[in-house]
């Protein structure tokens, strides 16, 4: 029962309830880890009006939700989960479904191979067997029509994807890999069935379905790869604000899609929102995270006559502003755009595999052309030499081949994401592999971007405390920071009652004893010059006393080491930040850089990377903000830490978690070891055609040996493959040294 | 030679069960969320 209750759910939520009853809506959950998160959040949903069911899945971090006709506020969805501590958007519109119903047709025809590659082999090992010993001719030839029962539906299903790529690839006069392996396949079921109705011994069913089989598990596994990645990217594109509050004329105010928000309407955006385009600032004061922009991790104060970009979050404060541009000219939009020309010139990168293929098709129908040639003009007559011209198709075409880089690819995948690191593209490994110079932007990469309270030890408990219960109730970076280092000496965190916020300055609450404050110096009526008090908050309680709490943007722990180790590698290292000359000349001193530039706006990171690929290097570049994204996109390959803008990771070829730079390290280790493991992998399935393909020419390749061969290069290929699970893996190998 | 008559019937039947029980679980959306269900399964309540 439970069955079949879950199996009509299932079905309810993958939309086969008629469209007319429901409507199907999907959010992206972030922060969902285990049974009890989903449960939470399966249950929230379901709980709000206007919801029907919800379903999370867990794999792809989303919440498929079915609604009542009349529909549920998204809104209101969304800020539920953010009740019960989830962040939620939804998915962007231009999101195909089509990937899942692409992959469940390549298992349900991987499915069909391999139910017919095992029957058949039981058959084909009774005939071998049957070589040996004794067989009447009769019962051999029950068998193979038997096989053929079973092949010729199967090869005509499984084998749909190759045939069309094929008739795609000759409609176009070109060739690729798929023309040989079709025509192999075809010719080799089709010489079977001529061959059984004769009842001669030529008979490779068994070779044409395991070769469908196989292949199909390399295209799986590719595909699967580059599905996960794609639905990886999909889920960061939806971020952006896609509400707006506009004021309108008459006082009342309206929630309108950014996308309809036109220049001189009236915009409100509260303390906490994304500022939905760019816009100037009419009243009000508030300090703004800018951090998507420019990675600075300092909010900025602006106040009336301020510009204020799309995608920059008021951390304080409500501003009325009007719009100055439309969503598609905002300056996030530009970045993207800029960003969109980088990534297409990456586009244009071939895969080592689709090299391979572009000089392996041709050689593979010469060589089956020459074979069959060969044996006409010996005079043989066109049975044996067709024979022999089909065994040499099935023997170049190995399995092997086809599984060598995306076997590895799922192994490195996987190892990566033990270490915290997501691999978003599916060529990315390939592009690392080669890289030979690093370019790493100072805030938010080498920095932790994010502030921290210096020097705490010396600010006894009780003032921490006092200060921390004052920061609770605002979401200002520098007081995150307190309560973090509150909570990390174990300090009890209870937000006071009542506090107030005043934008630009600081946190006030009045309680029996007096006013307490924490904020600017001039704020807390402290004499400080105005140099420091950009970085430092000062505490004063009602007995007058104050205490200041200095903040820095630490380095990551382990930033200085990862340098050295790459560099010692031999990799060229440069700093690009769009910081001040100072603050960057600090860092680049500390963890040893000696090339940097400071100062740089997202074109002249672009144009760096550009010189230097004039020069011939491949760029990896490592970077978050927002700044960063048309550097990502234009360097060969790119890295970025969880934390950076969404944009970025987005254009980023892997995303890596955690507080640590040591990821830089191992990405680029597994790369190395990934490409290595791909060429041994050609390698062997080179190796072999130099043993078969000889046989196979002179017509030696009987049926066992084709089947044997086959089975065998596969396995090596994948054990081979394998090895990069555990391996421990050396120093990398820099280009220059 | 006469048990082939009816193992060979059976060694496909019983393949072809195999088959058709894959399929039927790709069908029910059984392999969409392979890390969430590991956790469903551990949850006492009925699924709905």
């Amino acid at each position: 029962m439970a069955e079949t209750l879950s199996a009509t759910t299932l079905r309810d939520i993958s939309g086969d309830a008629s469209p007319g009853d429901t409507h199907a809506l999907t959010l992206v959950v972030e922060g969902m880890h285990c049974g009890n998160c989903m449960r939470k959040v399966e249950r929230t949903l379901a709980a709000m009006p206007g919801v029907v069911a919800a379903r999370v899945n867990l794999s792809n971090g989303r919440a498929h939700i079915t609604t009542a006709p009349a529909g549920a506020d998204r809104e209101a969805l969304i800020e539920a989960l953010r009740g019960v501590g989830f962040k939620a958007y939804e998915l962007a519109e231009s999101t195909a479904p089509a990937h899942g119903a692409y992959d469940a047709a390549y298992l349900r025809r991987l499915g069909v191979a391999g139910f017919a590659a095992s029957n058949i082999m039981l058959m084909s090992v009774a005939v071998w067997a049957g070589i040996a010993s004794d067989m009447d001719a009769s019962l051999k030839t029950l068998f193979h029509w038997l096989s053929a029962m079973v092949a010729v539906p199967a090869v005509a299903y499984a084998g749909q994807p190759f045939f069309q790529s094929a008739a795609r690839a000759l409609r176009a006069r070109q060739l690729n890999m798929d023309v040989p392996i079709s025509l192999g396949v075809l010719l080799a079921t089709g010489m079977s069935l001529y061959q059984t109705t004769r009842g001669s011994d030529q008979v490779y069913f068994d070779a044409a379905v395991t070769l469908l089989f196989f292949l199909l598990i390399g295209r799986y596994l590719d595909m699967a790869m580059r599905s996960r990645a794609s639905s990886a990217a999909q889920n960061l594109l939806g971020l952006r604000a896609t509400a707006a509050t506009v004021l309108l004329p008459d006082g009342t105010t309206q929630r309108l899609p950014t996308r309809d928000v036109i220049p001189g309407m009236r915009i409100l955006v509260a303390a906490g929102e994304r500022i939905p385009v760019d816009a100037r600032v009419q009243h009000g004061t508030a300090d703004v995270d800018e951090s998507l922009i420019t990675g600075e991790s300092r909010p900025r104060q602006v106040g009336p006559g301020d510009v204020v970009y799309s995608g920059t979050i008021s951390v304080t404060g409500m501003l009325e502003t009007e719009a100055i541009a439309r969503e598609e000219n905002t300056l996030l939009a530009d970045i993207s755009r800029l960003m969109g020309a980088a990534e297409q010139a990456r586009g244009r990168y071939v895969r080592l595999a689709d090299r391979a293929a572009r000089l392996y098709a041709p050689a593979v129908h010469l060589l089956g052309l020459g074979t069959f040639l060969g044996w006409m003009l010996l005079g043989y007559g066109w049975e044996p030499a067709l024979t022999a011209a089909v065994a040499v198709l099935i023997i170049t075409c190995p399995c092997a081949l086809a599984l060598a880089v995306p076997a590895v690819q799922v192994v490195a995948s996987g190892r990566l994401f033990r270490n915290g690191i997501i691999l978003k593209a599916a060529d990315g490994l390939e592009r690392m592999s080669e890289v030979d110079t690093i370019m790493l932007d100072k805030t938010g990469t080498l920095t932790l971007g994010e502030p921290r309270l210096v020097d705490g030890g010396r600010i006894d408990d009780r003032r921490l405390a006092r200060a921390a219960s004052l920061a609770a109730a605002s979401r200002h970076p520098y007081s995150r920071a307190i309560v973090a280092a509150a909570k990390a000496r174990g300090i009890p965190c209870v937000a006071a009652q009542g506090v107030e916020e005043i934008a630009g300055a600081g946190l006030r609450h009045v309680d029996a004893e007096g006013e307490t404050r924490l904020g600017s110096a001039r704020f807390c009526a402290m004499d400080e010059d105005a140099g420091e008090s950009g970085s430092t908050l000062w505490l004063r309680t009602p007995d007058g006393r104050a205490t200041p709490f200095h903040f820095t943007d630490p380095l990551r722990a382990d930033a200085a080491e990862v340098v050295k180790r790459l560099s010692d590698a031999g990799f060229h290292i440069e700093m690009l930040s769009g910081d001040g000359r100072a603050a960057v000349a600090e860092a680049a001193q500390a963890v040893g850089i000696a090339h940097w530039q400071a100062g740089l706006k997202p074109g002249d990171k672009i144009a760096r990377i550009d010189q230097l690929k004039g020069e011939g290097r491949k760029v990896l570049m490592v970077g978050d903000g927002l700044n960063d994204a048309p550097a990502l996109a234009a360097g060969h390959a790119s890295l970025s830490p969880a934390s950076a803008a969404d944009i970025s990771q987005t254009a980023a070829d892997a995303v890596f978690q955690g507080e640590r730079l040591a990821p830089i390290v191992e990405s680029l280790l597994v790369a190395h070891g990934a490409q290595r493991r791909a060429l041994e992998n050609f390698g062997i399935a080179i190796g072999y055609n130099f043993i078969f393909v000889p046989l196979a020419v002179i017509g030696l390749a009987t049926p066992l040996i084709a089947a044997i061969a086959m089975s065998a290069s596969s396995i090596a290929v994948t054990a081979n493959a394998l090895r990069l699970s555990r391996q421990r893996l050396g120093r990398v190998s820099g280009r220059l040294s | 030679m006469t048990a082939l008559a009816w193992t060979i019937p059976i060694a496909l039947f019983l393949g072809g069960l195999g088959l058709a029980g894959f399929l039927w679980s790709l069908k029910t959306g059984q392999y969409d969320d392979l890390d969430g269900a590991s956790w469903r399964a551990l949850d006492d309540e009925p699924p709905g």
